[in-house]
Protein backbone atom coordinates (compact mmCIF):
# COMPACT_ATOMS: atom_id res chain seq x y z
CA UNK A 1 0.00 0.00 0.00
CA UNK A 2 0.94 3.49 -0.94
CA UNK A 3 1.61 6.11 0.56
CA UNK A 4 0.65 9.93 -0.90
CA UNK A 5 3.44 12.50 -0.63
CA UNK A 6 3.23 16.33 -1.37
CA UNK A 7 6.34 18.53 -1.05
CA UNK A 8 4.75 21.96 -1.19
CA UNK A 9 6.64 25.30 -1.36
CA UNK A 10 4.98 28.53 -0.60
CA UNK A 11 4.61 29.21 -4.30
CA UNK A 12 4.09 26.15 -5.84
CA UNK A 13 3.64 22.54 -5.49
CA UNK A 14 7.03 20.47 -6.03
CA UNK A 15 5.81 16.64 -5.56
CA UNK A 16 2.29 15.09 -5.41
CA UNK A 17 2.90 11.80 -5.92
CA UNK A 18 2.59 7.94 -4.12
CA UNK A 19 5.58 6.18 -2.87
CA UNK A 20 6.38 3.18 -0.97
CA UNK A 21 7.69 5.37 2.10
CA UNK A 22 8.97 9.34 2.65
CA UNK A 23 11.87 9.89 5.18
CA UNK A 24 11.79 13.38 6.31
CA UNK A 25 14.84 15.13 8.46
CA UNK A 26 12.60 15.74 11.45
CA UNK A 27 14.19 18.33 13.91
CA UNK A 28 14.90 15.57 16.32
CA UNK A 29 15.65 12.74 13.91
CA UNK A 30 14.67 11.70 10.72
CA UNK A 31 11.34 10.07 10.48
CA UNK A 32 9.53 8.03 7.46
CA UNK A 33 6.16 7.97 6.59
CA UNK A 34 4.46 4.67 5.56
CA UNK A 35 1.16 3.60 5.19
CA UNK A 36 -0.75 3.90 8.72
CA UNK A 37 1.55 5.71 10.40
CA UNK A 38 -0.24 7.38 13.58
CA UNK A 39 -0.74 10.95 12.49
CA UNK A 40 2.43 13.12 13.83
CA UNK A 41 2.70 16.61 13.04
CA UNK A 42 6.76 17.49 12.81
CA UNK A 43 8.76 20.27 12.45
CA UNK A 44 11.52 19.99 9.97
CA UNK A 45 15.18 20.66 9.91
CA UNK A 46 17.15 21.49 6.66
CA UNK A 47 18.16 18.23 5.27
CA UNK A 48 16.55 15.57 2.57
CA UNK A 49 13.47 14.15 1.84
CA UNK A 50 14.08 10.82 0.45
CA UNK A 51 11.40 9.25 -1.57
CA UNK A 52 11.59 5.20 -1.46
CA UNK A 53 9.89 3.29 -4.58
CA UNK A 54 10.14 -0.82 -4.68
CA UNK A 55 13.31 -0.76 -2.19
CA UNK A 56 15.37 2.09 -3.51
CA UNK A 57 15.56 6.19 -3.63
CA UNK A 58 13.67 7.11 -6.62
CA UNK A 59 13.98 10.90 -5.54
CA UNK A 60 15.67 13.19 -3.49
CA UNK A 61 14.67 16.91 -2.76
CA UNK A 62 16.36 18.96 0.05
CA UNK A 63 14.21 21.07 2.05
CA UNK A 64 15.06 24.24 3.97
CA UNK A 65 13.12 23.50 7.47
CA UNK A 66 9.57 23.59 7.28
CA UNK A 67 6.59 21.31 8.43
CA UNK A 68 5.66 17.87 8.16
CA UNK A 69 1.75 16.45 8.46
CA UNK A 70 1.62 12.70 8.70
CA UNK A 71 -1.71 11.14 8.65
CA UNK A 72 -3.51 8.20 7.54
CA UNK A 73 -2.02 7.46 3.81
CA UNK A 74 -0.78 10.84 3.31
CA UNK A 75 2.16 12.95 4.10
CA UNK A 76 2.25 16.60 3.47
CA UNK A 77 5.42 18.45 3.45
CA UNK A 78 5.44 22.67 3.98
CA UNK A 79 9.15 23.67 3.08
CA UNK A 80 10.17 26.72 3.48
CA UNK A 81 12.13 25.99 0.23
CA UNK A 82 12.44 22.73 -1.64
CA UNK A 83 15.00 21.74 -4.30
CA UNK A 84 15.66 18.56 -6.19
CA UNK A 85 18.75 17.45 -4.51
CA UNK A 86 20.54 17.56 -8.71
CA UNK A 87 19.46 20.89 -8.91
CA UNK A 88 21.02 22.12 -5.88
CA UNK A 89 24.35 24.57 -6.56
CA UNK A 90 27.33 24.06 -4.30
CA UNK A 91 27.90 27.34 -4.41
CA UNK A 92 24.89 29.17 -3.94
CA UNK A 93 24.74 26.84 -0.80
CA UNK A 94 28.30 27.80 0.26
CA UNK A 95 27.33 31.54 -0.38
CA UNK A 96 24.24 30.77 1.51
CA UNK A 97 26.51 29.24 4.96
CA UNK A 98 28.23 31.91 4.92
CA UNK A 99 25.81 34.95 5.10
CA UNK A 100 24.28 32.85 7.78
CA UNK A 101 27.31 32.08 9.81
CA UNK A 102 27.88 36.10 9.10
CA UNK A 103 23.93 36.81 10.96
CA UNK A 104 24.81 34.80 13.76
CA UNK A 105 27.89 36.63 14.34
CA UNK A 106 26.06 40.08 14.33
CA UNK A 107 23.74 38.80 15.68
CA UNK A 108 22.89 39.81 19.97
CA UNK A 109 23.94 37.10 21.75
CA UNK A 110 22.23 37.24 24.64
CA UNK A 111 18.82 37.07 22.51
CA UNK A 112 18.34 33.19 22.71
CA UNK A 113 15.06 33.06 20.71
CA UNK A 114 16.80 34.70 17.73
CA UNK A 115 20.22 32.84 18.23
CA UNK A 116 18.26 29.61 18.03
CA UNK A 117 16.58 30.58 14.50
CA UNK A 118 19.78 32.04 13.29
CA UNK A 119 21.71 28.65 14.43
CA UNK A 120 19.05 26.59 12.47
CA UNK A 121 19.63 28.87 9.51
CA UNK A 122 23.16 27.47 9.87
CA UNK A 123 22.32 24.00 10.20
CA UNK A 124 20.43 23.97 7.25
CA UNK A 125 22.68 25.81 5.19
CA UNK A 126 25.14 23.43 6.29
CA UNK A 127 23.01 20.30 5.29
CA UNK A 128 22.57 22.10 1.80
CA UNK A 129 26.19 22.86 1.36
CA UNK A 130 26.79 18.60 2.42
CA UNK A 131 23.83 17.54 -0.15
CA UNK A 132 24.63 19.59 -2.67
CA UNK A 133 28.35 17.89 -2.74
CA UNK A 134 27.01 14.47 -2.95
CA UNK B 1 -11.73 76.90 -36.21
CA UNK B 2 -8.68 74.93 -36.44
CA UNK B 3 -6.39 74.56 -39.38
CA UNK B 4 -6.07 71.63 -41.27
CA UNK B 5 -2.89 71.04 -40.22
CA UNK B 6 -3.22 71.47 -36.70
CA UNK B 7 -6.25 68.51 -37.20
CA UNK B 8 -3.85 66.73 -39.20
CA UNK B 9 -1.37 66.55 -35.99
CA UNK B 10 -4.26 66.17 -33.53
CA UNK B 11 -5.34 63.19 -35.30
CA UNK B 12 -1.74 61.65 -35.21
CA UNK B 13 -1.14 62.34 -31.10
CA UNK B 14 -4.33 60.62 -30.38
CA UNK B 15 -3.33 57.87 -33.12
CA UNK B 16 -0.45 57.31 -31.14
CA UNK B 17 -1.75 57.50 -27.65
CA UNK B 18 -4.05 55.07 -28.72
CA UNK B 19 -1.17 52.74 -29.87
CA UNK B 20 0.34 53.28 -25.93
CA UNK B 21 -2.70 52.64 -24.64
CA UNK B 22 -3.71 49.28 -26.33
CA UNK B 23 0.16 48.27 -25.71
CA UNK B 24 -0.39 48.66 -22.06
CA UNK B 25 -3.76 46.90 -21.99
CA UNK B 26 -2.54 43.87 -23.28
CA UNK B 27 0.78 43.56 -21.13
CA UNK B 28 -1.74 43.79 -18.22
CA UNK B 29 -3.76 40.66 -19.39
CA UNK B 30 -0.35 38.98 -20.06
CA UNK B 31 0.43 39.81 -16.74
CA UNK B 32 -2.92 39.08 -15.09
CA UNK B 33 -2.48 35.72 -16.19
CA UNK B 34 0.67 35.01 -15.03
CA UNK B 35 -0.27 36.82 -11.46
CA UNK B 36 -3.68 34.31 -11.52
CA UNK B 37 -1.20 31.17 -11.94
CA UNK B 38 0.56 32.02 -9.13
CA UNK B 39 -2.08 33.20 -6.75
CA UNK B 40 -3.55 29.61 -7.79
CA UNK B 41 -0.14 27.87 -7.19
CA UNK B 42 0.45 29.07 -3.77
CA UNK B 43 -3.10 27.90 -2.91
CA UNK B 44 -2.20 24.47 -1.49
CA UNK B 45 0.28 25.38 1.04
CA UNK B 46 -2.02 28.23 2.81
CA UNK B 47 -5.16 25.42 2.72
CA UNK B 48 -2.73 22.84 4.66
CA UNK B 49 -1.08 25.21 6.53
CA UNK B 50 -4.67 26.53 7.83
CA UNK B 51 -5.53 22.92 8.61
CA UNK B 52 -2.53 22.42 10.51
CA UNK B 53 -2.52 24.92 12.37
CA UNK B 54 -6.13 24.62 13.59
CA UNK B 55 -5.08 20.84 14.81
CA UNK B 56 -1.67 22.17 16.63
CA UNK B 57 -4.20 25.37 18.18
CA UNK B 58 -6.77 22.54 19.21
CA UNK B 59 -4.10 20.76 21.08
CA UNK B 60 -2.82 23.94 22.71
CA UNK B 61 -6.07 25.06 23.87
CA UNK B 62 -6.76 28.07 26.44
CA UNK B 63 -2.96 27.52 27.69
CA UNK B 64 -1.60 30.75 29.05
CA UNK B 65 1.28 32.40 27.63
CA UNK B 66 0.07 31.61 24.20
CA UNK B 67 1.69 33.63 21.24
CA UNK B 68 0.66 37.30 21.02
CA UNK B 69 0.46 36.42 16.93
CA UNK B 70 -2.34 34.51 17.90
CA UNK B 71 -4.21 35.89 20.99
CA UNK B 72 -2.99 39.78 20.42
CA UNK B 73 -0.90 41.61 23.13
CA UNK B 74 -3.85 41.77 25.69
CA UNK B 75 -4.58 45.72 24.52
CA UNK B 76 -5.67 47.11 21.62
CA UNK B 77 -4.57 50.72 21.97
CA UNK B 78 -2.35 50.62 18.98
CA UNK B 79 -3.28 49.94 15.76
CA UNK B 80 -1.19 49.54 12.69
CA UNK B 81 -3.23 50.06 9.38
CA UNK B 82 -0.47 48.24 5.96
CA UNK B 83 -2.22 49.69 3.09
CA UNK B 84 -1.17 47.57 0.20
CA UNK B 85 -1.12 49.33 -3.52
CA UNK B 86 1.08 49.79 -6.46
CA UNK B 87 4.03 51.12 -7.33
CA UNK B 88 2.87 52.74 -11.17
CA UNK B 89 -0.81 54.76 -12.14
CA UNK B 90 -2.66 54.43 -14.57
CA UNK B 91 -4.96 51.42 -12.90
CA UNK B 92 -8.15 53.27 -12.89
CA UNK B 93 -9.76 53.71 -9.41
CA UNK B 94 -7.21 50.42 -8.14
CA UNK B 95 -4.94 52.82 -5.75
CA UNK B 96 -7.87 55.59 -4.82
CA UNK B 97 -10.08 52.81 -4.20
CA UNK B 98 -7.35 51.36 -1.49
CA UNK B 99 -6.49 54.72 0.21
CA UNK B 100 -9.67 55.58 0.31
CA UNK B 101 -10.63 52.78 2.46
CA UNK B 102 -7.42 53.32 4.31
CA UNK B 103 -8.09 56.69 5.25
CA UNK B 104 -11.89 55.25 6.40
CA UNK B 105 -10.28 53.09 8.73
CA UNK B 106 -7.69 55.17 10.37
CA UNK B 107 -10.85 57.97 10.82
CA UNK B 108 -12.70 55.21 12.70
CA UNK B 109 -10.32 54.35 14.58
CA UNK B 110 -9.21 57.51 15.75
CA UNK B 111 -12.98 58.48 16.55
CA UNK B 112 -12.30 55.48 18.80
CA UNK B 113 -9.38 57.00 20.23
CA UNK B 114 -6.77 54.55 19.57
CA UNK B 115 -3.72 55.25 18.20
CA UNK B 116 -2.92 54.52 14.83
CA UNK B 117 0.46 53.76 12.66
CA UNK B 118 0.50 53.50 8.95
CA UNK B 119 3.23 51.40 6.94
CA UNK B 120 2.36 52.01 3.55
CA UNK B 121 3.75 48.83 1.00
CA UNK B 122 3.71 50.69 -2.56
CA UNK B 123 4.36 54.35 -3.68
CA UNK B 124 1.33 55.27 -5.11
CA UNK B 125 -0.98 55.01 -1.66
CA UNK B 126 1.94 56.28 0.43
CA UNK B 127 1.75 59.08 -2.37
CA UNK B 128 -2.01 59.45 -1.77
CA UNK B 129 -1.63 59.60 1.97
CA UNK B 130 1.34 61.14 2.99
CA UNK B 131 -0.32 64.83 2.79
CA UNK B 132 -3.07 63.61 5.69
CA UNK B 133 -1.38 61.10 7.55
CA UNK B 134 2.46 61.64 6.78
CA UNK B 135 3.41 62.21 10.62
CA UNK B 136 1.64 58.52 11.83
CA UNK B 137 3.75 56.69 9.00
CA UNK B 138 6.76 54.62 10.91
CA UNK B 139 8.33 53.61 6.92
CA UNK B 140 7.64 53.37 3.14
CA UNK B 141 7.77 50.28 1.42
CA UNK B 142 8.11 49.31 -2.05
CA UNK B 143 5.28 47.58 -3.89
CA UNK B 144 6.23 44.78 -6.40
CA UNK B 145 6.11 47.47 -9.23
CA UNK B 146 4.38 45.63 -11.62
CA UNK B 147 6.81 42.34 -11.87
CA UNK B 148 6.52 38.95 -10.04
CA UNK B 149 5.71 38.71 -6.35
CA UNK B 150 8.27 37.13 -4.63
CA UNK B 151 7.12 35.15 -1.34
CA UNK B 152 10.51 36.73 0.00
CA UNK B 153 8.82 40.25 -0.05
CA UNK B 154 6.22 38.73 2.22
CA UNK B 155 8.60 36.86 4.70
CA UNK B 156 10.62 39.94 5.13
CA UNK B 157 6.93 42.40 5.66
CA UNK B 158 6.16 39.16 8.17
CA UNK B 159 9.44 39.17 9.81
CA UNK B 160 9.39 43.11 9.80
CA UNK B 161 5.52 42.47 12.00
CA UNK B 162 7.21 39.97 14.21
CA UNK B 163 9.73 42.43 15.09
CA UNK B 164 7.35 45.32 15.79
CA UNK B 165 4.80 43.26 17.73
CA UNK B 166 7.88 42.17 20.29
CA UNK B 167 8.99 45.52 20.28
CA UNK B 168 5.35 46.53 21.71
CA UNK B 169 5.32 48.95 18.85
CA UNK B 170 1.37 47.90 18.02
CA UNK B 171 -1.15 45.81 19.29
CA UNK B 172 -3.63 45.15 16.07
CA UNK B 173 -2.28 45.00 12.90
CA UNK B 174 -4.73 45.48 9.87
CA UNK B 175 -3.81 44.68 6.41
CA UNK B 176 -5.49 47.28 3.40
CA UNK B 177 -5.63 45.97 0.13
CA UNK B 178 -7.43 45.14 -3.27
CA UNK B 179 -8.83 41.79 -3.49
CA UNK B 180 -9.61 40.76 -6.32
CA UNK B 181 -12.92 39.76 -7.79
CA UNK B 182 -12.72 39.44 -11.64
CA UNK B 183 -10.97 41.77 -14.14
CA UNK B 184 -14.04 44.31 -13.78
CA UNK B 185 -13.52 44.43 -9.94
CA UNK B 186 -11.48 44.46 -7.26
CA UNK B 187 -13.09 45.25 -3.95
CA UNK B 188 -10.48 47.27 -1.00
CA UNK B 189 -10.83 44.65 2.06
CA UNK B 190 -9.71 45.14 5.61
CA UNK B 191 -7.80 41.84 6.75
CA UNK B 192 -7.02 41.43 10.55
CA UNK B 193 -3.17 40.05 10.58
CA UNK B 194 -2.78 40.42 14.49
CA UNK B 195 -4.19 39.02 16.08
CA UNK B 196 -5.17 35.94 14.35
CA UNK B 197 -8.97 36.34 13.85
CA UNK B 198 -9.29 33.44 10.82
CA UNK B 199 -8.12 29.90 10.27
CA UNK B 200 -6.89 28.54 13.96
CA UNK B 201 -9.33 30.36 15.59
CA UNK B 202 -12.37 29.89 14.38
CA UNK B 203 -12.26 26.89 12.46
CA UNK B 204 -13.56 24.05 15.08
CA UNK B 205 -11.66 20.64 14.82
CA UNK B 206 -13.66 18.09 13.19
CA UNK B 207 -15.06 15.46 16.18
CA UNK B 208 -13.48 12.66 14.00
CA UNK B 209 -10.44 14.21 13.56
CA UNK B 210 -7.54 11.89 13.88
CA UNK B 211 -5.17 12.74 17.78
CA UNK B 212 -2.05 14.04 16.98
CA UNK B 213 1.59 13.43 18.14
CA UNK B 214 3.88 16.30 17.77
CA UNK B 215 7.40 16.63 17.22
CA UNK B 216 9.11 18.36 19.51
CA UNK B 217 5.79 19.34 20.70
CA UNK B 218 2.50 21.78 19.79
CA UNK B 219 3.20 24.54 21.90
CA UNK B 220 6.80 24.56 19.53
CA UNK B 221 5.09 23.97 16.96
CA UNK B 222 2.67 26.43 17.11
CA UNK B 223 4.70 29.33 17.59
CA UNK B 224 6.99 28.23 14.73
CA UNK B 225 3.87 28.41 12.50
CA UNK B 226 2.48 31.23 13.37
CA UNK B 227 5.11 33.64 11.67
CA UNK B 228 4.64 31.28 8.78
CA UNK B 229 0.87 31.84 8.54
CA UNK B 230 1.27 35.61 8.93
CA UNK B 231 3.85 35.79 5.80
CA UNK B 232 1.56 33.14 3.71
CA UNK B 233 -1.34 35.33 4.75
CA UNK B 234 0.92 38.55 3.21
CA UNK B 235 1.46 36.45 -0.02
CA UNK B 236 -2.16 35.87 -0.84
CA UNK B 237 -2.73 39.64 -0.42
CA UNK B 238 0.15 40.65 -2.27
CA UNK B 239 -0.92 38.19 -5.13
CA UNK B 240 -4.27 39.28 -5.03
CA UNK B 241 -3.16 42.53 -5.05
CA UNK B 242 -0.79 42.50 -8.04
CA UNK B 243 -3.59 40.71 -10.09
CA UNK B 244 -6.30 43.36 -9.30
CA UNK B 245 -3.87 45.80 -10.15
CA UNK B 246 -3.20 44.11 -13.65
CA UNK B 247 -7.27 43.76 -13.86
CA UNK B 248 -7.56 47.38 -13.11
CA UNK B 249 -5.15 48.53 -15.64
CA UNK B 250 -6.64 46.25 -18.31
CA UNK B 251 -9.92 47.77 -17.96
CA UNK B 252 -8.42 51.31 -17.58
CA UNK B 253 -6.38 50.92 -20.60
CA UNK B 254 -9.17 49.13 -22.53
CA UNK B 255 -11.58 52.08 -22.34
CA UNK B 256 -8.97 54.65 -23.25
CA UNK B 257 -8.41 52.62 -26.11
CA UNK B 258 -12.17 52.58 -27.10
CA UNK B 259 -12.44 56.66 -25.95
CA UNK B 260 -9.16 57.75 -28.08
CA UNK B 261 -10.82 55.56 -31.43
CA UNK B 262 -14.17 57.94 -30.82
CA UNK B 263 -12.03 61.21 -30.73
CA UNK B 264 -9.99 60.23 -33.57
CA UNK B 265 -13.40 59.77 -35.46
CA UNK B 266 -14.96 62.75 -34.30
CA UNK B 267 -11.62 64.39 -35.13
CA UNK B 268 -11.48 62.87 -38.51
CA UNK B 269 -15.34 64.06 -39.94
CA UNK B 270 -13.73 67.93 -38.40
CA UNK B 271 -11.01 67.46 -40.20
CA UNK B 272 -13.39 66.24 -43.86
CA UNK B 273 -15.87 69.04 -42.85
CA UNK B 274 -12.61 71.74 -42.78
CA UNK B 275 -11.17 70.38 -45.87
CA UNK B 276 -14.90 70.53 -47.57
CA UNK B 277 -15.30 73.81 -46.43
CA UNK B 278 -11.99 75.07 -47.76
CA UNK B 279 -12.46 73.40 -50.80
CA UNK B 280 -16.19 75.54 -51.27
CA UNK B 281 -14.24 78.37 -50.59
CA UNK B 282 -11.54 78.47 -53.32
CA UNK B 283 -14.40 77.45 -55.37
CA UNK B 284 -16.85 80.38 -54.80
CA UNK B 285 -13.70 82.52 -55.09
CA UNK B 286 -12.50 81.09 -58.47
CA UNK B 287 -16.18 81.07 -59.87
CA UNK B 288 -16.87 84.89 -58.24
CA UNK B 289 -13.58 86.02 -60.21
CA UNK B 290 -14.38 84.39 -63.38
CA UNK B 291 -17.59 86.36 -63.27
CA UNK B 292 -15.86 89.63 -62.35
CA UNK B 293 -13.65 89.34 -65.79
Amino acid sequence: MPVKVDIISPERVLVSREVDMAVVPGMEGDIAAMPGRAPLMLLLRGGVVDLHDGGTVTDRYFVAGGFADFRGDSCTILADSATKLADLSPQDAAARLAAAEAAVDRADKDDVPAQDLLQEAVQSARAEVEAAGQ
Amino acid sequence: MPSLKELRARIGSVKSTRKITSAMKMVAAAKLRRTQLSAEAARPYAAAMRRMMSEAAAAVGDAPGLPPLLVGTGREQTHLVIVMTSDRGLAGGFNANAARAARNLVRRLQAEGKTVRILPVGRKGADMLVRDYGDLFIERLPGSSGKEVPFSAASDLGDKLVALLSANKFDVCTLVYNRFVNVMSQVPTELQLVPLTSGANDDRKAPDAPIYEFEPDEETLLARMLPRNLAIQIYAAMLESAAGEQGARMTAMDSATRNAGKAIDRLTQKYNRTRQANITNELIEIISGAEAV
